[in-house]
């Protein structure tokens, strides 16, 4: 996984609610897929829409994505998160996030923010208010999003996760180390419950 | 024994309880391999599934990582997502679907996995062919790289969709970290009124809670009207959890759940049934069982239910209006959708009919559904499909003729597969077509790019197919 230190830059408003990951990334183009290469294909039904900010100028490329409520909602495809990285995000801000999503993002390296969506909506007005100037600041470490008219906002992070984001963890190498335990708890299992084993047993 | 009281209580909730804890508790607490602190836990994983879309890939990313399968024995692949459901399809039948079904057969073949191949017993979509095969339990953990995992809750398990490399971890160690979700309770009391169907109650209640309303929650359906369903129903009344915004759906095992289970294939047998039994009947939640959030649906107010928008939350009884819109969000569906605010539901054309997917395509679906025909016919302008969730469920469905009044109906009769539910596999509803689909999302571009996808029960599929327009079932 990708380590995450701070990240600053454009902030991109899509500030729709509930957008799915089949708006992210759809199905057909994960038929077969890896997890490179899928960046072109974001959002691509919505490419060349007046009303869809990520292909124009100024935020084409930008780190962060400001959202609106229950981001990444629906299907578990984390080709949604890879899209979102290939495309060149590090960062999406949203009041609230699918729940899958939310934790995929944290398997890849790309930082999931909540901050109250009235606060959001001043982030994209200033964005937009200055375009190609204003700049967010990310820091994890410090859990701040400073704004573009430089206030620093805490937000909440799993402390678990801040960790494993700042250090790029490996979260198999982890519980790798407690196979031990692992196996002690399936022995006991096997013998508490033989009929959720032996049912399946080859 | 499933109940290890001996061991340390992982949290302070008040649902640990030993004499007042949730169905929830009961399958989270016993599955902790190890507490991570702060809400965290490694959990045991008692069932893996996986699907041709990304089966292959998995397998490849953890042997490409160097790990081996912590427990092949204990995973179970299917192809469903990209595979063509045309009459005499093959492998090769979606070119597209090709290299991901090749790869998972050669991975199955490495691994010692059990593959569920086309044309065999137990092939279909992953959620039907897990409670189908009793591969999934009451008490039991089990996860796919599906978020609709959720449906196999409704056998009274702990069953979840996670992303790909959660997905990956799960191979490789049989556990997965997690953070404990809150506990939510819906009761639906009283008594479904004639012809309203498990998915007119779940999109009811997404309707009246929202697709984000279930999130952080594993969701608990009880309740009379619950009790009162047989298990195929239960597990479409879990399958939409996740359009509730919630991982888990779950119901408690029953004898309903027991007489379902009995005699299937991974079923335990003999004396280890009645261990099992014995285990299961202490599943149910404790009557004073305490719920982060507890809500009551009156059943006997729920009417047929169709969604008009492009979420699964733009839902409204058949009897209802298209509402004026109330967001841009309203707005854009309403016009993606081709829908006017103001008109009633009922009456507006259809192009397409869709019965299957994960929800809605198992035996009891169908005969819901050929019950509508009685000898009429699909109207000319209605292109219908009905595509059975399982090689099983279509062979049973054979055996009572339910494909032959199908296709005298004027329906395609198809092989079992996820076919227009994703369009993955090639096969999509055409843009600008209206498509009444007993599926599970009708997000944009879902069944194929511009297509206006309504999710409905499979009589109100069957019945727009005949009258060529969306219908009151209890009419038609
Ligand atoms: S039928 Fe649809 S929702 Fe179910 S597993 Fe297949 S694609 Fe997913």
């Amino acid at each position: 996984m990708q380590p995450f230190t701070t990240v600053t830059g454009l902030a991109a408003p899509l500030m729709w609610a509930n957008v799915d990951t089949d708006m992210i990334i759809p199905v057909q183009r994960l038929v077969g897929s890896t997890r490179d290469g899928l960046g072109p294909y974001g959002f691509e039904r919505f490419r060349g829409r007046p009303d869809f900010p990520l292909d124009q100028p100024p935020f084409a490329g930008a780190p962060i994505l400001l959202a609106g409520e229950n981001f990444g909602c629906g299907s578990s495809r984390e080709g949604a998160v890879w899209t979102l990285m290939g495309m060149g995000l590090r960062c999406v801000i949203a009041p609230s996030f699918g729940d899958i999503f939310h934790a995929n993002c944290f398997q890849n390296g790309l930082l999931p923010v909540r901050l109250p969506l009235g606060m959001i909506r001043r982030i994209a007005e200033a964005m937009e208010a200055s375009p190609g100037n204003a700049r967010v600041t990310l820091d994890l470490g410090r859990q701040e999003v400073v704004t573009p008219w430089g206030e620093a906002l805490p937000f909440a992070i799993d402390a678990r996760k801040k960790q494993a984001l700042l250090e790029g963890l490996d979260d198999i190498a982890l519980t790798r180390q407690r196979e031990a335990e692992i196996l002690a708890w399936q022995a006991r299992d096997s013998a508490a419950r033989p009929w959720a084993w032996d049912s399946v047993a080859g | 024994m499933l109940d290890r009281g001996a061991l340390p209580r992982k949290t302070g909730r008040v649902d640990d309880d030993r004499m007042t804890r949730t169905l929830f508790a009961k399958l989270w607490d016993p599955h902790v391999v190890a507490d991570l602190g702060e809400g965290w836990s490694l959990l045991h994983i008692d069932r893996v599934l996986l699907h041709d879309l990304s089966g292959a890939r998995a397998l490849a990313e953890v042997a490409a990582a160097g790990h081996a399968l912590a427990r092949p024995d204990l995973v179970f692949a299917t192809p469903d997502h990209a595979i063509s459901t045309a009459p005499g399809r093959t492998g090769e039948t979606f070119p597209g679907g090709a290299a991901p079904l090749a790869g998972l057969r050669q991975r199955a073949r490495e691994t010692g996995i059990r593959l569920f191949d086309l044309g065999q017993p137990g092939q279909g979509i992953v959620h039907v062919m897990a409670p189908e095969l009793a591969i999934v339990l009451p008490g039991t953990t089990l996860v796919c790289g599906d978020s609709h995992t959720c449906t196999n809750g409704g056998v009274g398990a702990l069953a979840f969709g996670i992303g790909a490399s959660e997905l990956s971890h799960v191979l490789a160690t049989q556990t997965l970290m997690q953070r404990r979700p809150r506990a939510m309770r819906i009761r639906f009391e009283g008594t479904l009124p004639p012809g309203v169907t498990a998915k007119d109650m779940i999109l009811h209640a997404i309707g009246r809670f929202g697709t984000a309303g279930g999130t952080g929650f594993a969701v608990e359906y009880a309740g009379a009207a619950v009790r009162a369903l047989p298990l195929e129903a239960r597990l479409t009344l879990c399958n939409l959890s996740i359009e509730l915004g919630a991982k888990m759906g779950l119901i408690a095992p029953d004898e309903t759940t027991y007489a379902y289970l009995a005699g299937r294939r991974f079923a335990p047998r003999g004396a280890a049934w009645d261990a099992a039994l014995a285990d299961w009947r202490r599943l149910p939640s404790d009557p004073d069982a305490a719920f982060d959030a507890d809500h009551w649906i009156e059943a006997g107010d729920i009417a047929p239910q169709v969604t008009w928008g492009t979420s699964p939350e733009q839902v409204l009884p058949i009897t209802g209006r298209i509402p004026a819109p109330a967001s841009a969000a309203d707005r854009a569906a309403l016009d993606y959708m081709g829908l006017e605010a103001g008109r009633p539901i009922e009456g507006t054309k259809v192009d397409w009919v869709f019965i299957g997917s994960c929800t809605n395509s198992r035996l009891s679906d169908l005969r819901d559904a050929a019950a509508m025909l009685r000898g009429r016919r699909v109207a000319p302008h209605v292109t219908a499909w009905v595509v059975p969730g399982s090689e099983t469920v279509k062979r049973e469905a054979e055996a009572e003729g339910l494909d032959r009044a199908f296709l005298a109906a004027g329906f395609a009769w198809r092989e079992p597969g996820c076919s227009l539910c994703v369009a993955a596999n090639g096969e999509t509803v055409p843009p600008g077509a209206r498509s009444v689909s007993t599926s599970n999302r009708n997000f944009v571009g879902r069944q194929g790019t511009g297509a206006r996808t309504h999710l409905a029960s499979p009589a109100m599929a069957a019945a727009a197919a005949l009258a060529g327009a969306i219908t009151d079932p209890r009419r038609a």
